[in-house]
């Protein structure tokens, strides 16, 4: 497992870390060995509370389960990845480019399972909002019924991802723009439809950001998320979750947000082009009357 | 047999010629049922059965509570062996044991659709024998020999295993092996389903890491669970019978070849 050195705390390899209470026996067990003093900036990531108070999803989901998924689980990436992060460069990063710079394209760095947990519970917590459910309108839907179908084939979707996800892990509905990350792969007739709505699921922490694709609508499937209210019962969980608990409106904002910047990238990616084909061809010209002046005639 | 009865009930009096014609009716269905019978040709499947735990549902209490068994062995457990007896009705795979079963759907790393469901299976059973009421406190003998040989002491293997579960991110187990290469016990963990049968060691004990084994006793507080497995539920009785076992596989001794 590769290690990851705290630039400030004196060169203390940690590697993934346990939990704070086993971390503190630990230190305590080694003849009270502490971490050496240096004046840290300490990473300021916060743990922000679900837009809704913990016994307000009842009976779908309850306050207990709040408290522990949010008040303990969230709350202990958020710290582990502060612990992680301070002193290095890392540190003082927006969460997304956290993400993004620790999963170190597959081989993900030791922070990337916290920063991930901490992003993804983030959207968790806005995605779903008590008295959720019903239908989406206006464009999502529009985009729904094109890439699945219909609503009810893309929720049947939705449950399947989330059923088949084998151990802990998230399933996604993530809007894609259809880009290739290679560099002079061009698409010769982009277009709006390019960009569609697709299903996604997840092992343990990874996040569709890391593909760069714009998630919309998240679900957890890490069994701490259901088993104090369904036991084992995940399909029960996930039923309750699409009739009762989501967010469409947040996620049809998400959606726009998501058009307009795969928009934006598809101008960019447009100037950027145009100014590589307008390098190439002045060169050309450049070389074009050189290659005249010098080249003898082949009868001579 | 059953079209006859309407008839039968029907009228109160049943004419002699009738009652006879109705029973060589059924007479003959029957004798036809017979001789198609023994001209079907049965379909042969693998099945495998649900073992039950070696103590009662509520006698690891209160280290693992009732209702934890109920679901992890009765539904969890019981879920993978219906879903992986359902994939076998239609797969070429036949006349294995279990381990082979594992060994060969996990193909070098390519799982067929099979192996997660065999796997944790077999994972399962082998967690409820390493477990057994009043368990806990010190190996003895051999076994206690062999941890010491091979950890330094007790309590280091016991740190070691405690910290190696502490670790493990996601769902997994933590298996105390019989490490075949270098001939000596270590400590691996494992995610999901994965086997450490499949690159051929040979496990002593194993700890369920999965989230359900532990949340509705302890919820987050996975070192209290991990301490209580190792103080009160580890069954030291099935690692010395899995030790005797695997040492017929494994040459842990140096020969004591006698010299000239």
């Amino acid at each position: 497992m590769q290690h990851y050195t705290l630039s400030c705390c004196g060169g203390v390899k940690a590697s993934l870390p346990p939990p704070l209470s086993f971390r503190w026996s630990k230190i305590k067990r080694e003849g009270g060995r502490r971490l050496p003093r240096c004046a840290r900036i300490a990473a300021q990531l916060e743990l922000k509370p679900p837009p809704y108070s913990l016994s307000s999803l009842e009976p779908h989901m309850s306050r207990e389960t709040l408290e522990y998924h949010w008040g303990r689980h969230h709350r202990a990436h958020v710290a582990s990845l502060n612990n992680l992060i301070a002193g290095t460069d890392l540190d003082g990063m927006g969460l997304d480019e956290i993400v993004v710079v620790s999963y170190n394209k597959g081989n993900p760095l030791p922070p990337f399972v916290h920063a991930a947990q901490v992003w993804n519970h983030d959207f968790f917590w806005q995605s779903i909002k008590p008295g959720g459910g019903g239908r989406p309108s206006g464009r999502l839907m529009e985009l729904i019924e094109k890439d699945f179908g219909s609503f009810d084939r893309m929720l049947e979707e939705f449950k399947r991802a989330a059923l088949t996800q084998f151990g802990s892990g998230w399933a996604w509905l993530v809007y894609k723009a259809n880009r290739l990350d290679v560099g002079n792969a061009v698409n010769p007739r982009p277009s709006e439809k390019d960009n569609k709505l697709v299903m996604l699921k997840s092992p343990n922490a990874v996040n569709p950001i890391v593909w760069d694709y714009s998630p919309l609508l998240a679900i957890d499937v890490w069994e701490h998320a259901y088993y104090l209210d369904y036991e084992n019962r995940r399909a029960d969980y996930v039923s309750i979750f699409l009739e009762k608990l989501v967010s469409w409106e947040v996620v049809s904002d998400r959606l726009d947000v998501a058009i307009e910047r795969a928009a934006e990238r598809a101008r960019e990616a447009e100037t950027r082009k145009q100014e590589d084909d307008t390098a190439v061809t002045h060169s050309e010209a450049v070389e074009m009357y050189l290659d005249s002046d010098t080249d003898d005639s082949e009868a001579e | 047999m059953a079209m006859a009865l309407p008839l039968a009930y029907a009228s109160s009096v049943v004419h002699p010629f009738e009652a006879g014609r109705l029973s060589f009716s059924t007479k003959s269905t029957k004798h036809k049922k017979q001789i198609y019978q023994f001209r079907k040709v049965t379909k042969v499947l693998a099945y495998y059965g649900l073992t039950n735990p070696p103590y009662k549902l509520d006698a690891l209490e209160p280290y693992m509570s009732r209702r934890t068994l109920e679901l992890h062995w009765g539904n969890i457990h019981r879920g993978y062996a219906d879903s992986l007896n359902k994939q076998l009705a239609n797969s070429p795979l036949y006349g294995c044991t279990m381990e082979e079963l594992i060994k060969t759907t996990f193909n070098n790393g390519n799982p067929l659709p099979e192996y997660n469901n065999a796997a944790e299976v077999w994972n399962h059973d082998f967690f409820w024998e390493s477990m057994q009421p009043n368990g806990g406190r010190l190996p003895w003998g051999g076994v206690l020999d062999q941890i010491e040989k091979d950890f330094g002491s007790f309590s280091n293997f016991r740190d070691e295993f405690v910290r190696s579960a502490m670790m493990l991110f996601g769902s997994g187990w933590v298996w105390l092996v019989l490490n075949t290469n270098e001939r000596r016990l270590s400590i691996v963990r494992t995610s999901n389903a994965l086997c450490p049968l499949v690159w051929g060691d040979i496990p002593i004990i194993s700890l369920d890491m999965w989230e359900h084994a532990y949340y509705l006793d302890y919820k987050d507080d996975v070192s209290k669970y991990v301490n209580n497995f190792m103080d009160h539920l580890i069954s030291w009785h099935s690692a010395t019978a899995r030790m005797v076992r695997a040492e017929a596989f494994v040459n842990l001794g140096e020969p004591k070849i006698p010299v000239a």
